[in-house]
């Protein structure tokens, strides 16, 4: 799997973040509820997991998806399994058999997700 | 199965994560070590309305078939070792499926050592008038709209019941449990309200039960099947091992396998099942109870081993979820596959000319999909911004239309062979021949007063 990271100008001193490619601090899986994708987001160790919360928002993953999915985007937390969940509204273009879609049941909206682009604390 | 202290858990395999899942399963987690329950799931949310098709042309069918022959294989072996099943393999006849079920049971000279449970009562569709004159509106959980707008075009509607009729069935000695319409999640938890005796009020441990049955329902993949994480050394996939919940009568459990099978049981894989599917995590409803994910706590505690405990329950409502399928319309897909040198560009400039003679023809469409396979058919624009689309050696052009009019999905599938020899070069892939027009039916999600639902269940012997 190749997996993408670049510097960004740091701070002085090594006090700067990285750039990096959701994937290299999650796994995901979703699947669907009618015209509803779900993604859950699990944080590949528990530190990373304050990083998704506060850098992975519902605004944050609406505008990642702008133009492929027509509704709205809800979050939910589950600090117990380090994970978040996103319902991506209007996903699948009805969904299940309606939708003409090759992912018409959402799953892999999870690594959709994952091309997200976070700051990653050195 | 006894345990050297304490109460003796129960060990609950699945075999069947959904109808057209691994066949070998089954007969795997009944020979691979021991077990007390073999859990199936068959039933997605669709199939009700193939099954209910089946039936109105012949009366004895509409269950999954290929339940019997798999029972065929195992029924010896279940009845020596005391081996119980749970399946939700009725589909809209279930009847039917455990008649069929004991004659390959009686052929198999079983007589006198089976006996099958019959769970009905999920089946709407006969009761249907009556439940919207007497005001139920069975509104769509996701539009609003009253079931009337589609009355005429309904195809099969069922509620979704819990593991309480199964309950009944096990208590009164039902070796095979078969169901139609039961939460799959249900199928799992029945077993263990059996085995313990647990109230039907004891919401932490209906809650525990519950996400059991979420973990397993679908088979392999808590074990190791499409697992993200560290997927390339998860070991032995060809020989993948179905999970096993060893469940515990305190609601804790343990995820395991047959040992000597492939796969993986750990926190990740378990982690990625619980997230699977996942509405609201502090409040999956079922008919049993509510469930609380966030409280959830996972430990690693062997090899292939993760313990479940700390699960959090709420009282059920008084609702049950009802599933309808109605008659929507028609679709049809067609593909073509461009080469280099500007694979995308061609397989974007075919679109454009299909399109505008579809235009020309006066052709209307709900929907016209396009997407570019090995380019954007998954990820959108997302890919297509990390990607060097002029480097693409091939893509594939896949369309689509939906429509309420037949005759104008049927035109459109004539229209995307010409494309070989009238539209863009290097193009080829057209081997299936025309794509055929399918008949869509849509699943329409509603909620029903629980009182109106009565379950049922019988005993055939064997």
């Amino acid at each position: 799997m190749r997996r993408r990271s670049k510097a960004v100008t740091g701070g002085r001193g090594g006090s700067g973040k990285r750039r990096v490619l959701l994937l290299e601090l999650a796994h995901a899986r979703s699947g669907d509820k009618g015209d509803t994708a779900n993604v859950g987001l699990i944080a590949l160790k528990p530190k990373y997991y304050p990083i998704l919360v506060k850098q992975v928002t519902a605004a944050r993953v609406a505008r990642h998806f702008k133009g492929m999915i027509t509704g709205p985007v809800e979050r939910f937390e589950l600090p117990n399994l380090h994970a978040l969940n996103f319902l991506l509204h209007g996903a699948l273009d009805g969904g299940g058999t309606i939708s003409l879609k090759t992912d018409a049941q959402g799953k892999v909206f999870s690594t959709a997700l994952l091309r997200l682009e976070v700051a990653m604390p050195r | 199965m006894t345990a050297a202290r304490g109460p003796s858990p129960v060990r609950i395999a699945a075999g069947q994560g959904f109808w057209g899942d691994w066949l070998e399963a089954p007969y795997r987690q009944v020979t691979g070590g021991p077990i007390d329950y073999l859990m199936m799931d068959y039933l997605a949310e669709v199939t009700m309305s193939i099954l209910q098709k089946q039936k109105s042309r012949d009366p004895s069918l509409g269950y999954a078939k290929d339940f019997v022959p798999l029972m065929e294989r195992i029924l010896p072996i279940i009845v020596e070792r005391g081996i119980k099943v749970t399946a939700n393999a009725g589909g809209v006849n279930p009847r039917a499926c455990a008649q069929a079920v004991a004659e390959v049971a009686r052929r198999l000279k079983l007589g006198g050592r089976l006996r099958i449970g019959v769970v009905t009562g999920d089946d709407l569709l006969p009761r249907l008038d009556g439940l919207m004159a007497r005001g139920h509106e069975l509104r769509n959980l996701d539009t609003g709209r009253p079931l009337s707008d589609v009355r005429e075009r309904v195809l099969a509607a069922n509620a979704y019941l819990g593991a309480r009729p199964l309950v009944d069935a096990l208590r009164r000695g039902a070796d095979v449990v078969i169901t139609g319409r039961v939460t799959d999640t249900g199928l799992t938890l029945a077993p263990m309200i059996h085995a313990f005796d647990w109230r039907l009020d004891a919401w932490d441990l209906l809650a525990a039960g519950t996400v059991a049955g979420h973990t397993i329902e679908c088979g392999a993949q808590c074990s190791g099947g499409n697992c993200l994480v560290d997927w390339e050394r998860i070991p032995d996939l060809a020989n993948v091992g179905y999970p096993i919940v060893d469940a515990r009568p305190d609601g804790t459990f343990e995820i395991s396998k047959h040992p000597g099978t492939g796969g993986r049981i750990s926190v990740a894989g378990v982690t990625e099942q619980l997230v699977y599917e996942m509405g609201d995590p502090a409040a999956y409803i079922t008919p049993d109870c509510i469930a609380d994910f966030t409280t959830i706590r996972l430990e690693q505690v062997g090899r292939d081993r993760v313990r479940v405990s700390e699960v959090r329950g709420k009282p059920a409502t008084d609702k049950l979820k009802v599933s309808v399928a109605y008659f929507y319309g028609y679709k049809a897909v067609g593909t073509l596959v461009y080469a280099w040198p500007e694979a995308y560009q061609k397989a974007r400039a075919a679109d454009r000319v299909l399109r505008q003679r579809l235009e020309s023809l006066g052709l209307t469409f709900e929907a016209i999909h396009t997407e570019l396979v090995g380019a954007d058919a998954t990820h959108g624009r997302l890919a297509l911004e990390q990607l060097a689309v002029e480097d693409l050696p091939e893509v594939q052009l896949r369309i689509g239309v939906r429509s309420h009019d037949k005759p104008a999905v049927e035109r459109f599938t004539r229209e995307i062979a010409p494309l070989i020899l009238n539209g863009p070069p290097s193009v080829t892939g057209f081997a299936g021949g025309r794509p055929k027009p399918e008949e869509i039916v849509a699943y329409w999600p509603a909620l029903l007063d629980k009182s109106m639902v009565e379950p049922c269940v019988e005993l055939v012997e064997v």
